[in-house]
Order: structure tokens, then C-alpha cells, then sequence
């Protein structure tokens, strides 16, 4: 446990996380090693079985980074996203799974910082609750 | 379509905790349709089942299909190659897959993956509602083409109940009171009359009343 490196999945899409992700880089900005970055056309494409695939292939958390829900390119990406986050919360808690391993933020393209902030702290969170297995 | 919904994963988790080799085995009919049982749910229930095993400390081996129907033997026999290597299956089509492998598999253990719901349609993406009992004798052309046995609450065949109430059920909010329904079109089309017939009772001799159901038609049987 005192060894343990939480592997962490982060999704993100190609719009508004990804302005704020070149922001930090400008900063220089970087985000913790344990945060592995996934880049998708629009959060809204992502199934599911993407987020469950990354739990069973050894992720302790997963996060997604997207747009505000006001400024989703494709009108309503981050909202379905939202509600699929939502569902695999749920599958988590009945597997004996925390579901805050789990987690999406809607970022503005401008905030770097923040980009940054968010994934240290998910690395934080993912530290406390440990292994899943 | 068969309408479904998934079992929750902790049930389908309870069910094969003794076995160590599972496949999941979809089908591509009513329950792809309904987003509950096609190839796309087969991967997620196996992957869910591989994380959840996991974490109760049980490493599984889950394997993946989708039959074109199992609701046919000839698709059901496609698995006779592959079920030898598993010692249990969850089939996620409706009530009838399960049956038809257990049926002819008969040494394997097999859970059924999904809750079979109602015959119904899409009313909207995501939303779902029963249009039929499979009562076996359809009169809906009496009633507006609209079934009163599958969408009154009590199944009222000559009119509203007393709590019909501004055009919803008594039963709940939530429900139209397909009677007001009824009422309204038949009044629309000026068949309002038609209402008024005095028909036979229905016999109930051709649904669930008369025993479990068997069609056969002499002219497509061997
Ligand atoms: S009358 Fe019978 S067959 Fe026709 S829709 Fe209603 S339940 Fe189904
Ligand atoms: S309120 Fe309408 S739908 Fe409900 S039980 Fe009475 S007649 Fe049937």
C-alpha cells in the first residue's frame, strides 16, 4: 500500500480540454506522471465500455476532462457523457467499487491551470482510497 | 419488440460466483433494439463481470457472443463448439434465450442476464411502452387501435373506470388512462357508436387462461 502508484485514466476531448491542456503546457504546467491522457474527438463519444475497459485493464481512477455543458462543439457530448458517468458510478458501487474513482469535469479551453489542478487532486483522491484489488 | 432491462451487475455477480469460466452470450433481435442484450451489452456485461470477480478475489475467464437470434435452434446449435470450454452461461436475451440453451445444453448452467419486461415500442430514444398482452385474440380495431387488456391498469374492456381522471390513470399520474384515449379518438373518427355495441366476453381460452401456448402451422411443419 505505502508503494502505491494509482494509474489513472484521463479522457479529454479535442475542444475546450484541449485549448486548456496547451495552455498549461505554455505554463509549464505539467500534469502528475500517474495521469495517463486519452484524447477523443468529443467527450460525447465515449462509451460506456471505454470507462469500463480502463478499470479492467489496471486503472484506479478514471476522469474525463470536457467542455462547459453550454459549449459542447457537438450541442450535447459532455451531457450524454455525463449521464454515462453517472451509470458506470453505479455499476462501481454494486461491484464493491468506490464511485468516486470515477469523475468528469467541464473545464473552460482558457484555464490551464485548472486542468492541472483537477488531475493532482484526482491523483490525491485516487492515493487515499488505494487499489481497487 | 421484447422489451428488457439489465439485471443489476450484483445479482448477475451472485449468480456465477461459484464458476470460473462464463460466457455471456447476446442475441441481435428485440434486445439489441432495446440496447439491453446485443454485442455492444455482451462487452460490457463481460467486462463488468471480469472487474467484479476481481475485486471479489476471483480471477474469471468471460467469453463473448452474439447469436443472431435464440429464439431459433439453428442459431442456439452455433454454440455447440464453443460452450464445451465454460461451465456457465448468462444469456442476456429475453426469457425465452435462456430456456432454448438450457434446453438443449443440457448440462450447463444457465442464468438469465436480463428482466424480459412487456411487448411494446420506442416512444422515444431511451423510453420504452407496452402496446401488447399477447392476448391471442386481437380486438384493438374495436377500441381505436389502441389495446385496452396492455394499457389499462385494470384491463377494462367496455370503458372507464371511475378514476379516470383528466385524461390519466388512477394508478398513478405517470400513466395516460388509455380508456380517455380511446374515447377520444373514437369520438374524433364519429365511431363513438361502435362503442356502444354489445360485444360476446372475451374468451381468454387463447392467452395465459388456456395453459402455455403452442402455435402450429401445418403448412411450414415437417
Ligand atoms: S387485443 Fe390482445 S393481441 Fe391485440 S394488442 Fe391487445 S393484448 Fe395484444
Ligand atoms: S383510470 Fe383509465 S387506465 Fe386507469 S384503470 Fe381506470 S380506465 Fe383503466
Amino acid at each position: 500500500m505505502q508503494d502505491f502508484r494509482p494509474k489513472i485514466i484521463a479522457f479529454y476531448c479535442s475542444n475546450c480540454a484541449s485549448s486548456a491542456a496547451k495552455i498549461a503546457n505554455k505554463m509549464n504546467l505539467y500534469l502528475p506522471e500517474e495521469v495517463k491522457l486519452i484524447n477523443v474527438p468529443c467527450t460525447g463519444r465515449i462509451e460506456i465500455l471505454h470507462l469500463l475497459k480502463a478499470f479492467e485493464n489496471g486503472a484506479d481512477g478514471v476522469c474525463v476532462f470536457g467542455c462547459q455543458e453550454d459549449s459542447c462543439q457537438y450541442i450535447n457530448g459532455i451531457l450524454k457523457l455525463k449521464k454515462r458517468v453517472e451509470h458506470v458510478k453505479k455499476m462501481l458501487e454494486e461491484m464493491g467499487i468506490e464511485p468516486d474513482r470515477i469523475e468528469v469535469f467541464s473545464l473552460y479551453a482558457g484555464k490551464g491551470q485548472d486542468f492541472v489542478d483537477i488531475a493532482k487532486e484526482m491523483v490525491n483522491k485516487i492515493n487515499q482510497l488505494g487499489p481497487i484489488f | 419488440m421484447i422489451i428488457a432491462e439489465a439485471k443489476p451487475i450484483s445479482e448477475i455477480l451472485e449468480m456465477v460466483k461459484d464458476f470460473s469460466k462464463i460466457l455471456v452470450v447476446g442475441c441481435k433481435g428485440c434486445v439489441t433494439v432495446c440496447n439491453v442484450g446485443g454485442a455492444k451489452e455482451v462487452a460490457i456485461l463481460a467486462s463488468s463481470i471480469r472487474i467484479g470477480m476481481r475485486k471479489k478475489g476471483k480471477e474469471v475467464e468471460v467469453g463473448e457472443i452474439t447469436l443472431e437470434r435464440q429464439c431459433d435452434p439453428e442459431y442456439i446449435e452455433e454454440l455447440r463448439d464453443i460452450i464445451k470450454d465454460y461451465d456457465a452461461v448468462v444469456s442476456i436475451a429475453c426469457g425465452v434465450g435462456p430456456q432454448f440453451i438450457a434446453e438443449r445444453y443440457p448440462d450447463i448452467m444457465v442464468f438469465p442476464g436480463v428482466n424480459t419486461k412487456f411487448m411494446g415500442g420506442a416512444i422515444e430514444h431511451g423510453v420504452w411502452a407496452e402496446r401488447c398482452a399477447g392476448c391471442g385474440q386481437c380486438v384493438i380495431h374495436y377500441y381505436g387501435t389502441m389495446c385496452p387488456i396492455a394499457r389499462c391498469s385494470k384491463s377494462l374492456m367496455n370503458g372507464p373506470c371511475g378514476g379516470s381522471n383528466h385524461g390519466k390513470c388512477e394508478v398513478s399520474p405517470e400513466i395516460d388512462c388509455i380508456w380517455d384515449k380511446i374515447v377520444r379518438k373514437m369520438m374524433a373518427q364519429g365511431r363513438l357508436e361502435e362503442l356502444l355495441k354489445i360485444r360476446p366476453p372475451k374468451s381468454w381460452l387463447t392467452a395465459r387462461d388456456g395453459g402455455p401456448r403452442k402455435m402450429v402451422r401445418e403448412e411450414l411443419a415437417k
